[in-house]
């Protein structure tokens, strides 16, 4: 009954979506301010509906009612309560379903804050979020329904891919799928401006906020699926330049890209059309980093739910988006017209010089996972493209947009000078520089390279505050009125960079992980990095859905014990599956992290790692987020009293 | 008429990646491309030869006619999967071969009359040894041998009922 109502809520959905797709389009080319109006209760109408379909798949899931496939497949009575509600969009069918809901809630969303949009904007916004949503819902009720009967139903569940029953993976795809789809949001801004034939610096000012919000899901989605990675699948390994991972980068980039050329636009008015393209293309890079997963033509890790009978419906759906979109643009762009001028060294310029390296980054990591597949396609040879690859293509560009990281936030617009800039920072430099010929005595170059980029970054991002408040220049209680004083989105840009450059730290840090593989006997140690490893004692134990063997292992160092890891194997009975069970010590700075293998005669094989700062990886992701959650506090105040705003910017430009 | 042609070459783009993504799905579909595949070492390359009980390379020599060879074995479920479509196959005229990996004689017969008989000779690899020096990955697994005795396409794990078309096509019928 409760799965036919989420059937039912799912199929309303669609209605709803089909009207939202019809009536405000119509209405914005029309000039109907009737049918206009429709499109706010269409929305929140299709979000609830889908609401509904969405918590009656969480009751299914979390009741066991096996009469349904998708739960028969997925889940078992013993599975954990929190994996039973989170493996509710850990299926194929929930996934896409989740995904749907996510796309109704930015229709909704931008329902609820966007009064101050001209009506025929939201309109064609919601409109065109309502196009989109259509092929997708239809997607889901035709070709992967989630509240499939299954009859006779079985006994139990099939249980879940163990790998996937961690608290990390149950955040990671929400957190992904809220990045990925929030760039519909900047989407059906641009085609809604393409399709109104007019831009200006308002438009910039509405897309900023939402651009910002999706940015931030996808970099803690990201983050997290590197977390997962690195201490579920027990490698000790952050990042593969796996296809997968390589989907979800690219969004990320043009995204990062599209939210510093929105700024241009609010400012200045100017690269509309590059930014229209971005945000075309940030959400192209979403809905293929989705499709690409599910089709089963990626080889990876990642693919646990696929297949290609879905694909083409997909790819159908795919090529209506994008293809669409893009045909809009070539006829459409044009209108937007001329845009402001900038010297080269200004802002603006290296705002372009970010979205130049960004683009010519995201070009080489699209290059790098296609080709195998386009080699084997055309050429019919096998090809694998692998860190290797990536480590001479994308460090390269990687460094100049760290070095101009630090000094475009010290540029005015429209015209400066590169030399005051480049002076304000030359204790950055200075320390950059120390820093890298430090590290170049215990690292190799590369690493050593990075360190000093992260030095520079972070010190830089910093170095902007140090100069709006004049530090040591003017009185300190005048500095400190002062940093008060700040615009928050000023602390989220410098928190923004200088999370990069905590995050490239910890990546620099990791090439001076050790790690070892010992055969040890109970009460035996180890020597690792400075620590004493001895494995106390092994012993069975039980968990809901599982039996685990369990290690323990004390850490010394100096005599005095640092931490006790315990280690399992678990093995998963209804999947018949073994995981691994890492067990990590961080202080933040360095991870001690173990994992226990096979056993032979009384005595077990001990994966050991000393990763030295590591966690600063995921650290400076956090600290990104963060930076974009300023920005975007900053900007709401800014977006809920927009006539205020146009009327102050109108002077400015006066 | 350049300005046109820039803003239309992202188009331009997305429709090549997507005409070749589609060409991709339709190969995955009819087993013919298959990005996860190892590709065998034998595709173009005589067989190698063999001795079993039931036949021989010898005697797919002497066929004279492409013959497909099916690895499989009366424990594997995917073979199970896999029996109906071969039984397919077998009724549109196309000589299968099987040989039993690592299987028990009885255990063989009596999968085959359970599920139906799509071979017409069976032969015998108790020893796993033929399979290694095929390359066999797992079972099922299945080969097509041309009449000059070339092995010329190869299957890893059960066949799909798209792929049909695309066999009874290369065996010549």
């Amino acid at each position: 009954m409760i799965a036919e109502l989420g059937h039912f809520g799912l199929a309303i959905a669609i209605a709803f979506a089909i009207a939202q797709a019809i009536l405000p389009l119509w209405g914005a080319h029309r000039g109907d301010a009737r049918l206009m109006q429709s499109a706010p209760a269409l929305a929140q109408g299709q979000a609830f509906a889908l609401t509904v379909s969405f918590l009656c798949l969480i009751w299914v899931s979390v009741s066991d009612d096996f009469s349904v496939l998708n739960v028969a497949e997925n889940s078992h009575t013993l599975k954990p309560l929190l994996y039973k509600i989170t493996g509710a969009w850990g299926s194929h069918e929930g996934s896409i379903l989740f995904w749907c809901l996510i796309l109704a809630w930015c229709g909704a969303a931008v329902s609820l804050f966007g009064d101050n949009l001209p009506a025929s904007l939201r309109a064609r916004v919601i409109g065109v979020l309502a196009l989109s949503a259509c092929g997708f819902e239809l997607f889901a009720l035709l070709e992967s329904d989630p509240f499939t009967r299954l009859w006779p139903p079985p006994e139990n569940g099939q249980d879940m891919n163990p790998l996937l029953q961690d608290p990390g993976l149950a955040f990671h795809p929400p957190m992904l799928y809220a990045g990925y789809v929030g760039f519909a949001i900047p989407f059906a801004f641009a085609v809604a401006a393409l399709l109104e034939g007019r831009m200006d610096a308002a438009w910039g000012r509405w897309v900023r906020p939402w651009t910002l919000g999706a940015w931030c899901c996808l970099t803690c989605g990201i983050a997290l699926g590197s977390w997962w990675s690195y201490y579920v699948l027990g490698w000790g390994g952050f990042w593969f330049w796996d296809p997968v991972e390589n989907a979800s980068l690219l969004p990320w980039l043009t995204g990062t890209a599209l939210l510093h050329c929105a700024i241009v636009v609010e400012k200045r008015e100017a690269l509309k059309i590059w930014t229209v393209l971005l945000a075309i293309g940030a959400f192209a890079f979403s809905l293929s980093g989705t499709f690409l997963v599910r089709s089963g033509i990626l080889n990876s890790v990642h693919s646990f739910a696929n297949d290609p009978a879905r694909g083409v419906f997909i790819l159908g759906l795919l090529a209506l988006v994008i293809g669409g979109s893009l045909l809009l643009f070539m006829i459409r762009a044009p209108l937007l017209g001329a845009s402001g001028v900038f010297a080269p060294v200004s802002r603006e310029g290296a705002l372009v010089l970010n979205n130049i390296l960004l683009c010519s980054i995201t070009a080489v990591v699209l290059t790098g996972t296609i080709y195998p597949l386009f080699a084997d396609l055309l050429l019919h040879s096998k090809i694998s493209v692998g860190p290797p690859f990536y480590a001479a293509t994308v460090y390269p560009l990687a460094i100049p947009v760290f070095l101009a990281m630090a000094v475009g936030p010290l540029l005015s617009w429209k015209r400066t000078a590169l030399l005051p800039a480049l002076v304000k920072l030359w204790w950055v430099a200075l320390v950059a520089v120390l820093v890298g010929i430090v590290c170049a005595f215990g690292m190799s170059a590369l690493p050593a390279l990075f360190m000093a980029a992260a030095a520079w970054m972070i010190l830089g991002a910093l170095a902007d505050i140090i100069e709006r408040i004049r530090l040591f220049r003017v009185p300190l209680a005048t500095s400190v009125s002062r940093l008060i004083g700040l615009k928050l989105s000023t602390f989220g840009t410098t928190l923004g960079h200088a999370g990069l450059g905590i995050t490239v730290a910890g990546i620099a840090g990791m090439s001076l992980a050790t790690q070892e593989i010992v055969l040890v006997h109970p009460g035996q140690t180890v020597e690792l990095a400075g620590y004493q490893w001895t494995l106390r004692e092994m012993h069975d134990a039980r968990g809901s859905n599982y039996n685990a063997r369990v290690a323990t292992i004390s850490v010394m160092r100096d005599g005095h014990l640092i931490t006790t890891l315990s280690p399992e194997r678990r093995a998963f009975t209804t999947q018949q599956m073994t995981t691994t069970e890492a067990k990590i010590h961080t202080n933040l700075l360095r991870d001690l992290y173990a994992v226990l293998g096979e056993e032979r005669d009384g005595a077990a094989v001990l994966r050991l790692h000393d990763n030295t700062m590591a966690p600063l990886i995921w650290l400076g992701a956090l600290v990104m987020a963060l930076g974009g959650l300023c920005s975007l506090l900053d900007r709401r105040l800014r977006v809920a009293v927009p006539k205020r705003a146009v009327a102050a910017m109108g002077v400015e430009r006066a | 008429m350049n300005r046109r042609m820039l803003l239309a070459a992202p188009l331009g783009a997305a429709v090549l990646g997507g005409g070749a993504f589609y060409a991709m799905l339709r190969g995955l579909q009819s087993g013919k491309f298959d990005p996860r595949g190892v590709p065998s070492q034998l595709i173009d390359k005589p067989l190698p030869g063999f001795t079993l009980a039931g036949f021989g390379s010898a005697d797919v020599l002497t066929a004279k006619r492409p013959v497909v060879i099916n690895f499989f074995a009366s424990w594997c479920v995917p073979c199970l999967d896999e029996a109906a479509t071969l039984m397919a196959l077998s009724r549109r005229g196309v000589p299968i071969w099987g040989i039993a990996y690592k299987d028990k004689a009885l255990a063989t017969a009596n999968f085959l009359v359970r599920n139906g008989n799509p071979y017409q000779r069976v032969a015998h690899d108790d020893a796993g040894s033929v399979a290694i020096d095929w390359g066999v990955t797992g079972v099922p697994e299945t080969y097509l041998i041309d009449a000059e005795g070339i092995v010329r396409w190869r299957f890893v794990g059960p066949l799909p009922d798209s792929a049909l078309d695309g066999l009874s096509k290369l065996a010549g019928l």
